[in-house]
């Protein structure tokens, strides 16, 4: 079990993203939920990093946070030393488009564009010209074993096949982080596993990956974990991936 | 900027791709549109038409010449005051071209008599009805500008002479002289034999209401020998520099005042009328018609661009996690607003463009079936259908682009 080799003490880059005591509420109705109560979290380059938690924990308004998609009720988040909590909707986007390579459960490919199109499209956002646009989706496409399905449509490609063209997308602007929500979540297990051997082969190439899922099995595959309750970080530590490799290795 | 060269060109990209696959959507939406342009188009044709049969009827009319009558020409509410007024006289025109010729820098060239009333025309079994007949000198030409079909205008001398000499409009000729030549024949008016020498060719009728070819002109001496009765006379006067018809008319006033003989206390008795000042009484209803036919053919297209409106609503509605992965992506406000305003100015072009073929045809058709209708398509109508249509794309659009615009990223991808 190779991928089980954890390199738990290698050196950590620096840190990308920097939350501290961020709290998220909602109005439902009468009712404040508070989705978030306070949680701090730092993320350095090239972590490859689990955030686990049952529904409800505010493990997807953490990921929200963390993706720039909202911003937090109250505290403190920096991304790369840019204070991201104080930002407009444009600014965000910019952030989205540059900085952070979305990868969700169910692909949110555009049906009607073929894989070139699909991961052109940050590009676009980016403002890169035509051709390197092309170029650059192109090679990412092959990068993640598709060279050969560059022009087929959505529905002309199985389901793991749409799940690499969108962690083509997520990965065509060079983005400093990657998060995936779910990934696996709408695969059969065996195409689960590929797509998680894709993601160890973009950590190994020094991806810095987060991955937000509730399955015990998909998070073992990161080199740390994060556990959500409540709104609150129950446990954050290498911990928990050595009680899995434990775990697995009995 | 280059970001927003290539966001517009994914956004048309976007937009046709759209309406290929909503193919259905796509033509009953635009069919409002379609229907709404043809409407307006052919509306704006029409107002054109009427604007060139305006500005034909006016010509006629001359910008350099000033019309002495016994009546203004304008509606006015007080007509008994121009019931009594003594009646206008042809010999008016010696005496006015008298002090013409003795005043040095005269704004005024030439005065011309003449003399009109309605009767009915002869030739052999044929007959036509209240045709103006009209005495006047051989100098009308000067002041009155026609075309001959044939033939020509009486002369100085049969002018004098009274020749019964006449020139008959087109529509006369026609009805007299379906297939023979009318040159030389004798018709007869009021029961007298006049020769013709002379066919006006077609002018047309004064803004649809009366026809210009339904006309005879004979010498004035010939004339008053035959019709005094009932007859009407106005003295044509040309002016020498158009520029200057104000001034124009104040001399032709007091001209006219002296012929008169009117003293000074008294209000002028006779009223001199021109083109322009029928232009301004015209023109407001001719606008009215204008304002009103576009305004009730614009409805059509309001009711097109709801339907565009609804639509794209709808689009923005299914397309909530597109929106919602695409701002993930880093779209911007402005890209998802510039998407669908595009889809939906699309939408409208197409069916601009299809309304105006469209229009074109009809136009095309109605102008070999029926010559004489007053239709006019120019290519500052296809422009401004054009312009028309885009901006109701904007319009109808921007309220759903806004609202999709403003959709929350986290909310949008959540949306199933």
């Amino acid at each position: 079990m190779n991928k089980l080799n954890p390199d738990v003490t290698r050196p950590r880059g620096p840190v990308v993203i920097d939350i501290e005591n961020i709290t998220k509420d909602y109005v439902m109705g009468e009712e404040i939920v508070h989705a978030l109560r306070g949680v701090s979290l730092q993320i350095h380059s090239n972590e490859y990093i689990a955030i686990m938690g049952p529904s409800g924990s505010g493990k997807s308004t953490l990921m929200n946070m963390l993706g720039c998609l909202d911003t937090p009720s109250s505290g403190h988040y920096e991304f790369n030393g840019r204070d991201v909590s104080a930002m407009n909707d444009d600014e965000l986007a910019a952030i989205r488009n540059r900085e952070i390579g979305f990868v969700f459960q169910t692909f949110n490919l555009l049906p009607r564009a073929n894989s070139l199109r699909n991961v052109e499209l940050p590009l676009i956002y980016a403002g890169i010209d035509p051709e390197t646009r092309e170029e650059r989706a192109a090679h990412v496409l092959r990068d993640v074993g598709l060279g050969d399905r560059v022009h087929h449509k959505p529905n002309e490609l199985s389901g793991g096949q749409r799940q690499r063209v969108a962690i083509a997308r997520a990965l065509v602007n060079n983005p400093s982080i990657i998060l995936a929500d779910e990934p696996t979540g709408n695969l059969d297990s065996k195409t689960g596993e590929e797509i998680m051997a894709l993601f160890e082969n973009l950590y190994q190439r020094g991806h810095t990956i987060i991955l937000v899922t509730h399955e015990a099995d998909i998070a073992r595959h990161a080199r740390r974990t994060v556990h959500l309750r409540d709104g609150l970080i129950e446990s954050d530590d290498l911990a928990g991936f050595r009680e899995l490799e434990a775990l697995a290795l009995t | 900027m280059k970001r927003f060269v290539y966001e517009l060109s994914e956004s048309w990209k976007i937009a046709v791709a759209q309406m290929r696959s909503n193919m259905t959507r796509s033509t009953l939406t635009a069919l409002g549109v379609i229907i709404g342009i043809v409407a307006v188009t052919l509306m704006g044709t029409a107002i054109g038409g009427i604007q060139v049969g305006f500005d034909k009827s006016m010509a006629i009319f001359g910008d350099d010449v000033l019309y002495v009558g016994q009546w203004p020409w304008k509606n006015v509410d007080d007509w008994w005051n121009y019931r009594d007024r003594r009646k206008i006289k042809t010999e008016y025109a010696e005496g006015l071209n008298r002090m013409i010729a003795m005043t040095p820098n005269s704004n005024l060239t030439i005065a011309i008599p003449t003399s009109s009333v309605y009767r009915g025309i002869k030739y052999t079994d044929s007959e036509v009805n209240n045709v103006l007949v009209r005495g006047t000198v051989s100098d009308y030409l000067i002041t009155s500008t026609f075309d001959f079909k044939e033939g020509r205008f009486f002369n100085d001398l049969e002018s004098r002479d009274g020749a019964n000499v006449c020139v008959i409009g087109y529509d006369v000729a026609d009805a007299l002289f379906p297939s023979a030549g009318p040159i030389d024949k004798s018709v007869l008016i009021n029961g007298q034999p006049f020769k013709v020498i002379g066919v006006i060719s077609r002018q047309g009728s004064f803004l649809g209401l009366f026809s210009l070819d339904s006309i005879v002109v004979m010498p004035l001496p010939a004339f008053q020998k035959y019709f005094t009765a009932k007859s009407e006379a106005e003295i044509l006067v040309k002016v020498k520099d158009k520029t200057k018809l104000a001034d124009a008319k104040d001399e032709l006033t007091g001209l006219m005042r002296r012929v008169r003989g009117l003293p000074s206390e008294k209000k002028d008795d006779f009223s001199i009328n021109e083109q322009q000042a029928l232009k301004s009484t015209l023109d407001p209803i001719k606008n009215s018609i204008a304002i009103a036919g576009l305004f009730i053919t614009g409805l059509s297209l309001f009711v097109g661009a709801i339907g565009i409106m609804n639509i794209t609503f709808v689009s923005v509605k299914e397309r909530t996690k597109e929106i919602g992965t695409r701002k993930a992506l880093g779209a911007r406000r402005r890209t998802i607003l510039l998407q669908f305003l595009i889809e939906s100015t699309a939408l409208c072009l197409l069916g601009g463009f299809i309304g105006l073929s469209f229009a074109y045809l009809m136009c095309f058709g109605i102008g070999k079936a029926f010559p004489s209708f007053p239709i006019r398509f120019s290519f500052g109508l296809v422009l401004a259908s054009m312009i028309v249509s885009v901006m109701t794309g904007l319009i109808s659009g921007f309220a759903p682009a806004w609202t999709a615009s403003r959709l929350d990223p986290v909310t949008a991808l959540r949306y199933e």
